[in-house]
């Protein structure tokens, strides 16, 4: 552990400040709490709301997993888990149901989550409103008089001009049947699994300074039209290693001739799979 | 005198102004202003520039408080609400839903960055509806009634004329069927013979759907055409208010002589 | 090609900082930087980076200036970095720039002022025509540069501006005596956002968005008819009061900026005519910045003013949301980081209405009347 530090970095008044605004955020589903982010080593737009929100709960007893993309090895990934690795000395693990905490970029994991764990979302625009309305005191107007007939507008709009709902990531949703929200640039594929989730779930945006949060077992629903209903992404084809038909598949640019291939984004939940079709083929074989 | 009492709609005026006044600095631009409104009344407020007219619409429909005054509203149930003693979030819904406010320049009452259909369909997702056929067919069936070419609803407000982005903007305001609309200068800015077709058109919604109205004019001839009270501003006060012909034709007021006087006959 | 799911990721971290160590050396021929020579010969970098890092050190700051390979926005974010973690150990008076000790001290409002005007060091009058003799490799000849000394003032320097308070030209500044500072660093920013606040982000700001800001208004977006009122530069004491002690004593000096606008006066047939005012301050001799910073401040008091707000440099949001440099270079530069997973949801969704057009699937024009 890197000596002159606190146990995962932050002090402990900081911790407490943040698990306040955690608890808070806890007791309103979906209501984005303001809180006091601190410069963290890594830059902002960078994990830095997701880091002060698992420093503040993790201990030395969890063992965390660390995602980019759904990936255990992409970069940014590698970075987190080893700042935690260093200034916590926590176990870390790339199994999904091993993890006590699992720290996010854009993915849920295909593995699904039980009542021990949590799940920490890094948010770059924590506001579902923003892009419609980008005055902050309008918005938080917006939310406390649960006016959110703009957002629906925009929906209207897409289907008319293109004749679907355009948006396919960070999908908005309205948690407890209050709050509208953004889950975090997930892909929609994703959403459903929000719904009624035995986890908690934390959203952290450090440089927008706010927190979020979907307590255990509450109502998660995308917005849509009822003649229009919501719906996830889906493939021709299936995972070209472990052949799942029912993951979120990353396109892979083979050659320069238009040559491609689909793998699953969640590498944990890829592996496990090749792991058990090889046993599974071993059996048969036997 | 903040009474809330269940009245029947034909008993109770539709609105009623008592007293408002507002201040800039040290000037106060409306002072002491009250009249009643009845359900499908229509009440024209003329007046030079400067009188006071459009502050007045101001602080009755929502968009400044007063600092003087109070106004009541009857609702639709039959209880009367303190418009500024109503917590905010259910005069927003009034404003909404119950009113409609149409502003002089369609820029100010329209949503520019979405297509015709949406501005139109919005007022109805805010109050909950969520099936887009339905929104779709009724924004449709507004936009016909404004005279807009339906085959036109999915575009940007921006390529509809001054005219059609003014009925656009009544359109958008009358989806919810509101009982009570105050309108700023509805026909200004636009072409004589533009202003002419929209006075028509306004003239035989407000007789369909029993509209209530309250209209700033500086034009006389709007508000012969549409209105069937008359309140005319000078300096900031009321000086004379009356059924619309009898105002025109015999005013009482010195002000009232002089504007009259003033109008060229043609 | 079979294709093998990529790996190596932390291989890769690794090789990449030692890369970058390697990089930042550069050619071991050439001597090697020190800190000394950051602090002195760069001294303005070392200025610039403690104002926007929040920490008057100069070592601290020549340090990170070094590990930045002279990036300074990079410098600021280690500099804060380091910052967070530190204790608070008190807080101290605010500094009175009243009895600063002055190196420099100029006014474009009049002509002479009680004290003088005194240029110090100051790249003003130059002409900007680059002087080869600094590249010469036999360095600069001490006897030349050092047979000058800088004018302090030996006592201090009464405020322009206040004198012209005294005369009840000027609006005076309001003390919120009631309320304590906030503090940025700890607190999320709310709106609407008191002056004290305002000043605090905009003097942790990034230099090269309150200028362009500051000349903005100049050039009429939201003009204030701005004048330099007053500019001083030198040394300030550092005042704590320690509860053990009961009474206050110095810790050291720092050195500060200041810059006090004069600014559009305000008026009526009632009320009678004054000045307005902007405040800039910036550690070190950052003097570009703190006459930014005063531009900016006046701009955004325009509601309080009773100005209409029509210009990007009036706009609250605007200006405090997007002034900080740290968090804007962030967020622009994670962009950087792979979107791999939502970018595939946006092909999705592109190939399918692409498909749906070619398959000649009725566009939803055909839908409204049923």
């Amino acid at each position: 552990m890197t000596a002159g530090y606190n146990f995962a970095y932050l002090d402990e008044q900081t911790k407490r400040m943040i698990r306040r605004a955690i608890l808070k955020a806890v007791a309103i589903p979906g209501y984005q709490v303001p809180f006091g982010s601190r410069e963290m080593p890594l830059p902002y737009g960078w994990g830095t709301g997701g880091i002060q929100v698992t420093a503040s709960i993790i201990g030395s007893h969890d063992v965390l997993k660390v995602i980019d993309q759904g990936a255990d090895d992409t970069t940014n990934a590698v970075s987190i888990r080893r700042f935690f690795a260093n200034t916590a000395g926590v176990e870390t693990t790339t199994r999904t149901t091993d993890a006590t905490i699992i720290q996010t970029r854009h993915r849920i994991p295909e593995t699904p989550l039980h009542a021990d764990q949590i799940i920490v979302f890094q948010v770059p625009i924590p506001e579902p409103l923003r892009w419609l309305e980008p005055r902050e005191s309008e918005t938080r107007q917006m939310h406390a008089y649960a006016d959110y007939a703009v957002m629906h507008v925009k929906l209207y709009e897409d289907i008319a001009r293109y004749g679907h709902i355009a948006t396919t990531y960070d999908y908005p949703v309205i948690v407890n049947g209050r709050y509208l929200m953004r889950p975090s640039p997930i892909p929609k594929f994703d959403n459903p699994k929000m719904d009624m989730n035995p986890a908690l779930m934390l959203f952290g945006a450090g440089r927008e300074k706010r927190i979020y949060a979907v307590p255990p077992y509450t109502s998660v629903k995308s917005l849509d039209f009822e003649d229009h209903p919501f719906t996830i992404e889906s493939w021709d084809t299936s995972c070209a290693l472990c052949g799942a038909t029912d993951a979120f598949l990353d396109e892979v640019i083979t050659d320069d001739r238009g040559g491609k291939m689909f793998v699953c984004s969640d590498s944990d939940h890829c592996a496990e799979r090749s792991v058990k079709n090889h046993k599974d083929g071993q059996e048969k074989a036997a | 005198m903040n009474a809330i009492s269940k009245l029947t709609a034909t008993d109770a005026p539709l609105l009623s102004v008592r007293g408002i006044g507002k201040r800039f600095g040290n000037r106060m631009a409306c002072r002491d202003v009250s009249f009643d409104l009845w359900p499908g009344e229509v009440l024209a407020i003329v007046g030079e520039s400067g009188a006071g007219k459009t502050t007045l619409l101001r602080n009755l429909c929502g968009d400044q408080v007063p600092d003087e005054g109070h106004v009541l509203f009857a609702r639709r149930d039959g209880s009367i609400s303190d418009v500024y003693a109503i917590p905010e979030p259910e005069r927003r819904i009034l404003m909404r839903t119950d009113w409609g406010i149409i502003h002089q320049n369609p820029r100010d009452g329209l949503r520019y960055g979405v297509s015709a259909g949406a501005n139109v369909g919005e007022r109805l997702m805010a109050v909950g509806a969520r099936n887009y056929a339905d929104i779709r067919r009724t924004a449709a069936s507004w936009l016909q009634r404004l005279e807009i070419d339906v085959a036109r609803m999915d575009e940007l407000p921006i390529a509809f004329s001054g005219g059609m982005q003014q009925r656009l903007q009544i359109a958008r305001n009358l989806v919810t069927q509101p009982r009570l609309v105050f309108m700023d200068e509805p026909t200004g800015g636009l072409d004589v013979s533009v202003q002419a077709k929209l006075l028509d058109l306004l003239r035989s919604l407000v007789g369909e759907l029993g509209l209530a109205a309250i209209i700033v004019t500086h034009d006389l001839a709007v508000a012969r055409l549409l209105a069937d009270r008359l309140m005319v501003m000078q300096g900031g006060r009321a000086v004379e208010l009356g059924l619309t012909d009898q105002v025109l034709d015999d005013p009482q007021h010195p002000y009232t002589q002089l504007l009259v006087s003033s109008v060229l006959q043609i | 090609m079979a294709y093998v799911a990529v790996k190596g990721g932390e291989k890769a971290i690794d090789a990449a900082h030692r890369l970058l160590a390697k990089e930042r050396r550069g050619d071991t021929a050439v001597p090697e930087l020190t800190l000394d020579q950051i602090s002195q010969q760069l001294a303005l970098s070392v200025d610039r980076v403690m104002t926007e890092g929040s920490i008057y050190d100069r070592d601290l700051a020549a340090l990170a200036i070094k590990q930045a390979r002279g990036d300074l926005v990079e410098a600021i974010f280690l500099l804060r970095a380091y910052r967070a973690t530190l204790p608070r150990l008190a807080e101290s008076e605010p500094i009175d720039t009243s009895r600063m000790r002055a190196r420099r001290r100029i006014s474009a409002i009049f002509k002479d002022v009680p004290g003088g005007q005194m240029l110090g060091g100051t790249f003003d009058y130059t002409h900007r025509l680059l002087d080869f003799s600094l590249a010469a490799a036999g360095l600069t000849d001490p006897d030349t540069t050092q047979d000058i000394t800088a004018a302090s003032a030996d006592q201090a320097l009464p405020r322009i501006l206040g004198i012209m308070g005294d005369e009840g030209l000027i609006q005076a500044e309001r003390r919120d005596a009631a309320a304590p500072p906030p503090d940025l660093t700890r607190e999320p920013l709310e709106f609407p956002a008191s002056r004290a606040t305002r000043l605090q982000n905009l003097a942790r700001g990034d230099e090269g968005f309150l200028l362009a800001l500051g000349y903005s208004t100049q050039r009429g977006y939201g003009r204030n008819h701005p004048f330099a009122g007053e500019i001083r530069i030198g040394e300030v004491e550092v005042v704590i009061e320690p509860a053990e002690l009961g009474f206050a004593i110095s810790i050291g000096d720092i050195t500060v900026t200041e810059c006090e606008t004069v600014n559009q006066f305000t008026g009526s047939k009632h009320e009678p005519a004054q000045f307005t005012r902007g405040y800039g301050l910036s550690f070190g001799e950052a003097e570009r910045k703190a006459m930014a910073m005063a531009l900016v401040d006046r701009a955004l008091r325009a509601t309080e003013l009773g100005e209409d707000v029509t210009a990007p440099a009036q706009d609250e949001e605007f200006v405090l949301y997007h002034s900080d440099n740290v968090e804007a270079s962030g967020f622009v530069q994670h962009l950087k980081l792979p979107h791999y997973v939502d970018f595939q949801s946006e092909l999705n969704i592109v190939r399918k209405i692409r498909a749906d057009m070619e398959n000649n699937l009725e566009a939803p024009r055909q839908e409204v009347l049923a």
